[in-house]
Order: C-alpha cells, then sequence, then structure tokens
C-alpha cells in the first residue's frame, strides 16, 4: 500500500528539482516561510498586517469584477453602478465586497500603524519598513480618494470638489494645478476617466509594488515584538533565535484563525449592514451627481476626516492645507521623533501610555469632529485636539531620550 | 494579548459608533417606520400604490418590471396587466409617461428618479414625509419633513386635510402639531398602514437584493462560525509545542 505513495513523493520530489534547477522555488520557501524565524510573542495587533494583505486581494479581485460592468463616464458611472446592484449577477455581493473592503483596509491599517506606536516596530534597525508601510498608507488615500468618486453620486462629486480645491490654496501654482488635476475647468467627465485610470491601474501597481519593498524590507531584519526586543540577540548553538518559531507553520496557521475572525466581522457588515450608517456608503451619495445643486453637508469618507477636522480647525485656508499635510508628513519622521531607548510601551513608563492615549482619543476625535457641522463649539474643540495630535510628536521627541524606563527583559514575555 | 492596549481600542470603537447616531436630524421628529420587508403582501400593494400615484411623474428607471414581477411573487402576466403601460416590455424598467420637458414647464423641475428614494432618505423619512403634509394658510400644500416641498399631498383623498396647530415658542410661531381637518376616506390608523406598504415597496426598490442580502448572510456567518471553530483547534493543535 506504501508503494504508490512514495512513487508519487518520489515523481513530485524529481519535479521540485527540475523546477529549481531553473526557479529557486524551495530556497525561497525556505528563506520566507519555514526558514524564517519570528518572534514566538506576537499578539493581537500581530494580525492586522496580513489582514490588510488579504483585503488587498478582496480589492483587487472584486475590483475586476467591477470593471466589467462599471462605465467610466459621467452620464452613464451612476446608472451603471445600479445595474451592478440590481441586474448583474451577485453584483451587489461584488460591489459591497469593495465598497466595505475599502473601509475595512483604512480599519486595519490604522490598526497596524497603531501598533507601531504601541511597540516601537519602526525603530531602528526598520525605519525602511515603516517609511515603505507610510508610502503604501499614501497611495491607498489616493486610491481611496479616486475609487469614491467613481460611483458619481452627490459625495462623490461634491467631495472631490473640496479635496481638489485644496490644492488651490498653494499660492500662484494652485489654481492651474487644481486644472491639471481635473483635466477641465470644473469636475467632469474627463476628471472620472482620469480618476478611473488612476483608481483601476497606476495606483494598484504602486501599492503592490510598495507592499512587496514593505515585506522585504520587513523580512531583512525580522518582525519587531511586544517586548520590543531583538529576537535575533540571542540564538541557540544552531543560529536558530531561542524566541523564534518558523514562520511557517507557526504564524501562517494562526493566521488562518485571525482570516476567519476578521471575515466573521467583514462579513457581517457585507450582509447585514453595509452602508455602517451612512459612514461606509453615505446617503447623498445614492443621488446622482449635480453640479447645480449643493449637498447640505458636504464630508469625507470617515477615514479621511481626521484630516479634514485639522484642515478646518485653522481659519486660514493655507495654513489650514499645510497642518493638513504636516499631520500626515509628520508620521515619516516617527522612527527618528521616538529617542527612547527602549522600544516598547510595556518599558517606557507612565507618560508613554498616556501621551499615547491621548493621541489617539485625539485621532477619533478629530475623525468625530471632522463629519460633523461644525459649530463654534465643535472648532474649539477641533484646535484642541489638533493642538494634542502635534503635541505628541513634539513631546515624543524632547521626552523619550531622558524618560527612566524598567529594564528590558532577557528573552521575550509572555 | 496586551490587556490594556485593548481595553483603549475597544473603548475607542465606543466612542466612534456613538458619533453615528447623532448624524442623522431635519426639520420635525422622524418617525419610525417600523417596516417588515419580508411582508411580501405589503410590498404588493405598496406597488399597486406606486405605480397608481407616483409612476405618473416619478421614474423609477433603475428598475426593471420582470424583477419586480419575479421578487414580488407577482407573475409577469399580472404585472403586465395590472402595473404596466400596454406597450411596455416586461424587462423594461420603470420609466415615467411624462416627458422631462413638460415636468419642467408642469411642475417647476422634473420630478427625482425615486428607485434610490429609500437609500437617500431613509425609510422612516419617508413614511414621516407621507404623514406630514398639510395645508397652510394660503391654501397650498406644505410638508414638515421637507419644509416648502413642490410636490402636491397625492394622498389628500386617502388621508384627508391636516392644518397645522401652533404654539409660541421663544416669542416665534412654530408649529406644534397637525390636525385632521377634513377626514379623508380612510381612517388615520389605516392611512398609516397604506403609507407603511408604500415605504415597504420604496424599501424594496432601493434594494431589490435586501432580502437576499440577508438569507445569504445568514448561512455565510454560519459558516465562518464554523470555519473559526476549526481554525482555532488547528491553531491549538499546532502551537502545542511553543512555549
Amino acid at each position: 500500500m506504501a508503494k504508490p505513495a512514495s512513487n508519487i513523493a518520489k515523481s513530485s520530489n524529481a519535479l521540485m528539482n527540475w523546477v529549481d534547477q531553473r526557479l529557486p522555488v524551495t530556497a525561497f520557501w525556505n528563506a520566507t516561510m519555514t526558514g524564517y524565524y519570528a518572534p514566538k510573542n506576537f499578539n493581537f495587533w500581530y494580525y492586522m498586517g496580513s489582514l490588510a494583505l488579504m483585503v488587498l486581494v478582496i480589492q483587487i479581485f472584486s475590483g475586476i469584477f467591477l470593471t466589467m460592468h462599471y462605465k467610466p463616464s459621467a452620464t452613464e458611472a451612476f446608472a451603471s453602478v445600479e445595474y451592478i446592484m440590481r441586474d448583474v449577477e451577485w453584483g451587489w455581493l461584488i460591489r459591497y465586497l469593495h465598497s466595505t473592503g475599502a473601509s475595512f483596509f483604512f480599519i486595519l491599517v490604522y490598526l497596524h500603524m497603531f501598533r507601531s506606536f504601541l511597540y516601537g516596530s519602526h525603530r531602528a534597525p526598520r525605519e525602511l519598513v515603516w517609511i515603505f508601510g507610510m508610502l503604501i498608507y499614501l497611495a491607498l488615500m489616493a486610491e481611496a480618494f479616486m475609487g469614491y468618486v467613481l460611483p458619481w453620486g452627490q459625495m462623490s462629486y461634491w467631495g472631490a470638489q473640496v479635496i481638489i480645491n485644496l490644492f488651490g490654496a498653494i499660492p500662484s501654482i494652485g489654481e492651474p494645478l487644481t486644472e491639471w488635476i481635473r483635466g477641465d475647468y470644473f469636475i467632469s467627465d474627463a476628471t472620472l476617466n482620469r480618476f478611473f485610470a488612476l483608481h483601476v491601474i497606476a495606483l494598484p501597481l504602486a501599492i503592490l509594488g510598495l507592499v512587496l519593498m514593505h515585506l522585504v524590507a520587513l523580512r531583512e531584519n525580522g518582525s519587531n515584538n511586544p517586548d520590543g526586543i531583538e529576537i535575533k540577540a540571542n540564538k541557540d548553538e544552531n543560529g536558530i533565535p531561542r524566541d523564534g518559531i518558523p514562520f511557517h507553520p507557526y504564524y501562517t496557521i494562526k493566521d488562518i484563525f485571525g482570516v476567519a475572525m476578521f471575515l466573521l466581522v467583514f462579513a457581517f457588515v457585507i450582509f447585514f449592514w453595509p452602508e455602517a450608517g451612512g459612514l461606509f456608503l453615505e446617503h447623498d451619495n445614492f443621488v446622482p451627481a449635480n453640479p447645480l445643486v449643493t449637498p447640505e453637508h458636504i464630508k469625507p469618507v470617515w477615514y479621511f476626516t481626521p484630516y479634514y477636522a485639522i484642515l478646518k480647525a485653522v481659519p486660514d485656508k493655507l495654513m489650514g492645507v499645510i497642518l493638513m499635510f504636516a499631520a500626515v508628513g509628520i508620521l515619516f519622521f516617527l522612527p527618528w521623533l521616538d529617542r527612547s531607548p527602549v522600544k516598547s510601551i510595556r518599558y517606557k513608563g507612565l507618560w508613554y501610555k498616556i501621551m499615547l492615549a491621548l493621541f489617539a482619543i485625539a485621532f477619533v476625535r478629530l475623525g468625530m469632529l471632522g463629519m460633523s457641522e461644525g459649530t463654534p463649539a465643535q472648532t474649539v474643540e477641533m484646535r484642541v485636539w489638533t493642538f494634542v495630535y502635534f503635541g505628541f510628536f513634539v513631546l515624543l521627541y524632547f521626552l523619550s531620550p531622558g524618560a527612566s524606563t524598567k529594564p528590558l527583559p532577557e528573552r521575550v514575555t509572555h | 494579548m496586551n490587556t490594556r492596549a485593548s481595553a483603549i481600542f475597544f473603548g475607542l470603537i465606543a466612542l466612534f459608533s456613538a458619533s453615528i447616531a447623532i448624524a442623522a436630524g431635519g426639520g420635525t421628529a422622524i418617525q419610525h417606520a417600523n417596516l417588515n420587508i419580508r411582508d411580501t403582501a405589503a410590498s404588493q400593494r405598496g406597488a399597486k400604490l406606486f405605480v397608481n400615484y407616483c409612476l405618473s411623474c416619478h421614474d423609477a428607471s433603475y428598475m426593471r418590471y420582470n424583477r419586480l414581477a419575479e421578487d414580488l411573487g407577482l407573475g409577469e402576466e399580472l404585472v403586465m396587466e395590472n402595473l404596466m403601460f400596454a406597450d411596455a416590455k416586461i424587462g423594461d424598467t420603470m420609466e415615467v409617461a411624462m416627458r422631462p420637458q413638460d415636468a419642467e414647464i408642469w411642475l417647476g423641475k422634473v420630478p427625482p428618479n425615486l428607485s434610490l428614494a429609500a437609500r437617500s432618505r431613509g425609510a422612516d423619512w419617508l413614511y414621516t414625509y407621507f404623514l406630514t403634509f398639510y395645508q397652510d394658510e394660503t391654501g397650498g400644500w406644505n410638508n414638515l419633513a421637507l419644509p416648502n416641498a413642490s410636490m402636491p399631498h397625492v394622498f389628500w383623498q386617502l388621508q384627508g386635510i391636516q392644518k397645522p396647530v401652533y404654539s409660541t415658542h421663544e416669542g416665534r410661531q412654530v408649529i406644534d402639531h397637525l390636525e385632521l381637518a377634513q377626514p379623508g376616506l380612510l381612517t388615520p390608523a389605516e392611512y398609516e398602514e397604506t403609507v407603511r406598504d408604500l415605504v415597504t415597496f420604496l424599501d424594496y426598490l432601493g434594494e431589490p437584493a435586501k432580502v437576499k442580502r440577508k438569507n445569504v448572510g445568514i448561512w455565510v456567518m454560519l459558516f465562518l462560525s464554523l470555519f473559526a471553530l476549526v481554525a482555532y483547534a488547528l491553531k491549538a493543535e499546532y502551537w502545542r509545542d511553543v512555549h
């Protein structure tokens, strides 16, 4: 009985040898999966990266099917989305996968970034991992913004109007720049067409390339961990980190469980709450774009609202735009702003816990205020949280070198 | 898991979701439609009202008659005989008889496509809208949910005529509530049921796949729960030797 099985093994071995002599499949697998040792103490926060990668794949596949039916034309776009929702077989599911996926992509990316704030994953020698991650985040924001214009609803149109006009605040080149972006004097068919091109091919390509660089840079030094200590500093006689376990099968198997839990939440939203109360699909976007009728309350989608609130907090438009871009830009410098001798929040002491909690609250509150009507009281609150947001980075730079820390453990803890 | 960090995280989620509820609002208190989207009989009655009262001015051009026939369990023949113009085909979308140019002259503006009314306005808003038409001092129609609405009260014969009762609020005269000045063909309770039927249909019209979506969703959630259990057992088995 054992004979046929071993024959199969032998022939598949021969095939693998043949391939390996021409393409280093086994070597690659060993280097990046079975022979790649990851810290054994990953927690909840370490699911986000693999999940974000999965959502990227979901977006690409659902996007391919949407482009089969969507029409990138100002006169047909809105109706073609409704055609997908009604007449295309399972079109509603494909569309909800894509629209819900966009929001969950940001949820995962924000949690993934927050993990870095918690455990110092951006610190040396992983600065480039963080920089590539930030570039992914920028490309993702452009991708999401252009994708949101495609359904050509009222919020698509007027949201794009507001965001493109921000570039108009730049002195002297502002106006020509907005025309260059729109391809017209106002948002029109030309704008929709180019946003479609950028959304379905240019930016996805850029994102895939950046994700590859993000992963290559990550594999070079290996992952950080919740203790923020280097597992490679403590190796056994075979040169294997004592606190490391092979990425495959341990983390591949663990990530499958993460995938299952994530999909439970994701599927719940898709099947029972696809509009997410107007957060993921805004009510006004079920009205076709009309350049003559301005909606009562224009706001960007939720994942941009923290920055939108920072913009609105400043009375001067140009200063507001500068501060808004600075809010994203400052994140690039995070690896060098944190000068603490330890990486992880676990060994940093109370000051960092309080600061990070305030920073997180500021980000969420700014997100909520960015959706609001903007009463005078809310504007004051926006200013307070904008101050807290930037204050985090300034204080981090000055407090981190001198603040007392707890002793680091020799080995990772559980 | 780092418990303190996760406590912060879930606290923030709670904070965030609390903000969603605040977003809605409007001129008058929105009443709950309490729809049952699986009540096919209500959708059928609503479809009839829609065709008789709405489709003469509004279109629903993203909706096809044969989809309606199938989803509402009416059958194509019944739909062709009762709900369609004589020359329309069963695969056609629900178009309006009136030409847009004429509509603009007669009504001031072209009445909106109602395919997505329930998604842009919400079912509760539509329900409130149909209940809060009133006749103002000029003798014209007005509405509490949509002040100065250009649409006349097409159901006035069914509901009767409501007139506003004023009260003084901070020195200004404001409408306190509406009073039925002249009863219609239906009692107020019957009229509310009629409006509910219509809104049930409009809700269906906004997203014809809604019932199917929820039905499929239950099976997806059941499958994923099972998958999560298996995935957890697999993870626990593999990780037994990690200390």
